[in-house]
């Protein structure tokens, strides 16, 4: 199976071909011809998935590449798939949101004058995104990266003649753009220190010590930084929530479950090359990240926003996961998260759908007119709030557990754990306050109440299928996704050489290396500065790692488990106290919130303006940057066109010069020469006269001067 | 007795040349030219008699006096011609060749 991956991406590229040329001239303006193309890769991805959770190995690894562009023979730069567990459950993640959105989009875009062309754009989207998990180094997921940055592009902007769309997607773009240059920084520092671009050579390299030291810092958090944008981290949050001006289908495959997850993906497939600092500078971000979105998304009132924020908020909890060590948490949640994810965005389309308004204020009791609807949303809002029996709770728990073990072992970074629980809570009450103004209580627009009907059946299905996947069965069945997303693999040959590096003495793995390097717990590894300095790749997983931890193998055991037990009870506590004041809040109004408002109404503006960060920007950046552009303009229009119009000038000038003398000179010469010839004519044409006599004359008198001359 | 012919020769080629110069009429000229040809004869049988006994000069001379002849018919034709066109045997009208 794993040798037909290629068709994965193909199939919607060529779909996506098809749509563009001919889209518009086939029945149904050719939906079927993406939404088939989609399926067929669904179908080899699930066969891909199917045999590895069959070969059922941790270490399971396929890898095919040819060579791709060859640099004058000094480097030649390959195309690849490379194929484990992390690829197998990312394409299966993918395929499925991409084929339900598809399938949904056929009763959302019903009647777009556009139809064909959005379904091109799906389609090239779809491709770029499979071919950003296939592939199998850094140069082919850069250029996937930028290109599901263009079908972002293209997809948020898909209404353009809105402005705040065309705006937001020209936002979305540029703001991704400045993470993905770190990216490019990130990459090229690896590619000038090492030479090389795939994913095992550069691990390889870094292992061999290659690169080391600060540099490797700054290169890991250079690729991080495309991980920012892409993932919309803070500080480069704030194109995501703008972005939801694009159709919700779009919202929901590009915006909630894959796109923003490339993020997160990147760095799991990096995972080994990051140092403990650059890890560190991960889990914070991510821990800002998350804090920050929540406290914004409790007072937003657009629907979609609303779930927007909590997009990053979530995103913020996988970064943090991948960032304090649990490469299978972060994963895990990633997993999850675009499930349940992708059913609240379709569900919520369904909702706009129905009502026409995306401002929960103006909804309310929709439960009895959309069942299908509500019972999907409410499912995956249990998802995403961390309650126990759904998705939600399996991952985030994980991720929470990760965050409590590092700050037990580490109390500098507990305060990653606090604002993570924090978050949790905050988590329920935002989402609860969703679906309780939007659901339940009393109509607050009848008018909007009285027009809402079910969704078609082509929308709702998709919405119970994303609804069934929000139950944490299907992730934690017989432990499949704890066994196989275990860490980072690597093939036969470079195991061997982590193991020869593992060997050398106190080669604190990467996990323990932040907290014994950081925390300076000198007598749980006295070697920890030097584990700090050489970090070994593969060994990103703290628990794995414990064991060969000398000495502190038993206390890390013992301290996860825990940290387990203990985030677990905490994130329920918080869990169940955010639920319940979001029902007491909005659903039993025993607390009117108007006054709440105004009471704290500087917090509350603070946080109803995102935190002013659009504020910000706009005051620091956009207009630093429109001055300076002004000025460029300006010295474009004077300057630089001002000697353009002077050397076109001068070129004037010379060639003016350079006619008169043709015109004297040269012509005066050609002229000179000719009149000249006339004049000597018409002087030698007065002796030859006709005259018989003179030539006569002529002859006998130059006959006599011959004699006179020659006779004396 | 050679410097005797040589003066007659002398005096009839400077005839000859002094009436292609001054006279106008065609035919007038051709006497001229046959008034130099002539002289150009005497000096031919004059130089032969007193150089050697071999009769070169002589027939050299007869030989100019046919030519001589056959110049004057073809001469005379071309002033008929000419005649014909410009109704008057001046050559100061012959002139049409003139730069």
């Amino acid at each position: 199976m794993f040798e037909y991956a290629f068709l994965i991406p193909l199939l919607p590229l060529i779909a996506s071909f098809v749509q563009i040329f001919v889209g518009k001239r086939l029945p149904r303006k050719g939906d079927w011809v993406s939404i088939s193309a989609i399926l067929v890769s669904s179908v080899v991805s699930f066969g891909i998935f199917a045999q590895a959770l069959k070969i059922f190995d941790p270490e399971l690894l396929y890898r095919a590449s040819y060579p791709w562009l060859d640099i004058g023979g000094r480097f030649t730069i390959e195309m690849g798939i490379l194929i484990d567990n992390m690829t197998a459950v990312m394409l299966v993640v993918v395929s499925v949101v991409s084929a339900l959105v598809h399938i949904y989009s056929v009763g959302y875009m019903h009647g777009d004058p556009r139809y064909s062309r959005f379904y091109a754009y799906l389609s090239i989207f779809s491709f770029s995104m499979y071919g950003l998990v296939l592939s199998d180094n850094l140069f082919a997921i850069y250029i996937f990266w930028e290109l599901v940055g263009v079908s972002s592009y293209l997809l948020i902007g898909f209404w353009f003649e809105k402005k705040s769309a065309a705006d937001a997607c020209k936002k979305a773009f540029l703001t991704t753009r400045v993470g993905d240059v770190g990216m490019f920084i990130g990459i090229m520092i690896f590619f000038l220190t090492t030479g090389v671009f795939n994913y095992f050579d550069v691990f390889k390299a870094v292992a061999d010590g290659q690169i080391s030291g600060t540099l490797l810092t700054v290169a890991g958090i250079g690729i991080f930084f495309g991980a920012i944008g892409k993932s919309a981290q803070f500080p480069l949050h704030v194109w995501l929530p703008d972005a939801m001006e694009g159709p919700t289908p779009v919202s929901a495959l590009i915006h909630a479950a894959t796109m923003v997850a490339a993020g997160v993906y990147l760095v799991a497939r990096v995972y080994p090359i990051f140092t403990p600092d650059a890890f560190l500078f991960i889990a914070y971000i991510g821990c800002i990240t998350l804090f920050i979105a929540a406290t914004i998304a409790i007072v937003q009132n657009d629907i979609k926003r609303v779930l927007a924020y909590s997009t990053i908020s979530q995103l913020g909890y996988m970064m943090l996961g991948l960032g304090v060590g649990g490469f299978t948490a972060g994963m895990a949640h990633l997993t999850t998260h675009a499930a349940f994810k992708a059913c609240l965005f379709l569900g919520s389309g369904s909702v706009i759908h129905a009502v026409h308004t995306q401002d929960i204020q103006e909804m309310g009791g929709l439960w009895k007119k959309m069942p299908v609807t509500f019972a999907t949303f409410l499912i995956a809002t249990l998802a995403i709030s961390g309650v126990p029996l759904f998705s939600g709770f399996y991952s985030k728990d994980m991720i929470l557990a990760k965050a409590l073990e590092f700050g037990m072992v580490n109390s500098r970074h507990m305060i990653l754990f606090v604002f993570a629980a924090l978050t949790a809570g905050m988590t329920a009450f935002y989402m609860f306050r969703m679906v309780i103004l939007t659901f339940f209580g009393k109509t607050r627009d009848e008018e909007k109440y009285h027009h809402a009907h079910e969704s078609p059946l082509n929308m709702t299905v998709p919405l119970v299928i994303l609804a069934v996947l929000s139950f944490k069965v299907f992730f934690t069945y017989n432990g499949w996704f704890d066994k196989l997303m275990h860490g980072p693999v690597f093939p036969k040959e470079l195991k061997a050489h982590m193991l020869t590096l593992s060997e050398v003495p106190a080669p604190a793995p990467h996990g323990e290396a932040v907290v014994i390097g950081e925390g300076g717990h000198a007598a749980v590894a006295p070697a920890g500065e030097e584990g700090h300095m050489a970090p070994a790749p593969g060994h990103g997983e703290a628990d794995v790692a414990a064991g060969h931890e000398a000495g502190a193998g038993h206390d890390r055991e013992h301290i996860a488990h825990t940290a387990h037990s203990l985030a677990g009870k905490i994130s329920l506590i918080v869990v169940a106290i955010g639920i319940s004041l979001a029902l007491v809040v909005y659903l039993f109004g025993m607390v009117n919130v108007q006054k709440v408002a105004a009471a704290v109404k500087p917090v509350y503006l603070f946080l109803f303006n995102k935190w002013y960060f659009d504020e910000l920007y706009h005051h620091l950046l956009v207009r630093v940057i429109l001055a300076v552009s002004r000025f460029l303009g300006w010295f474009d229009l004077y300057i630089v066109d001002g000697l353009v119009n002077l050397a076109g000038q001068l070129g004037v000038w010379v060639s003016a010069l350079a006619g008169k003398f043709d015109d004297f000179v040269v012509d005066g010469t050609v002229n000179g020469l000719a009149n000249s010839t006339i004049g000597s004519g018409g002087f030698l044409r007065r002796f030859q006269t006709g005259k018989l006599h003179h030539y006569i004359f002529a002859l006998a008198g130059g006959l006599l001067v011959i004699i006179i001359v020659k006779v004396f | 007795m050679i410097e005797k012919v040589l003066i007659v020769s002398a005096v009839l080629f400077c005839s000859g040349l002094f009436t292609i110069i001054t006279r106008k009429n065609a035919v007038a000229i051709l006497m001229g030219v046959e008034l130099i040809l002539n002289s150009a004869n005497i000096n031919f049988i004059a130089f032969s008699k007193s150089a050697s006994n071999i009769l070169g000069g002589q027939i050299f001379a007869i030989f100019v006096i046919v030519l001589a002849a056959a110049e004057a018919a073809v001469a005379l034709a071309i002033f008929i011609r000419f005649y014909s066109i410009a109704g008057t045997a001046d050559v100061d009208f012959a002139d049409r060749l003139k730069g």
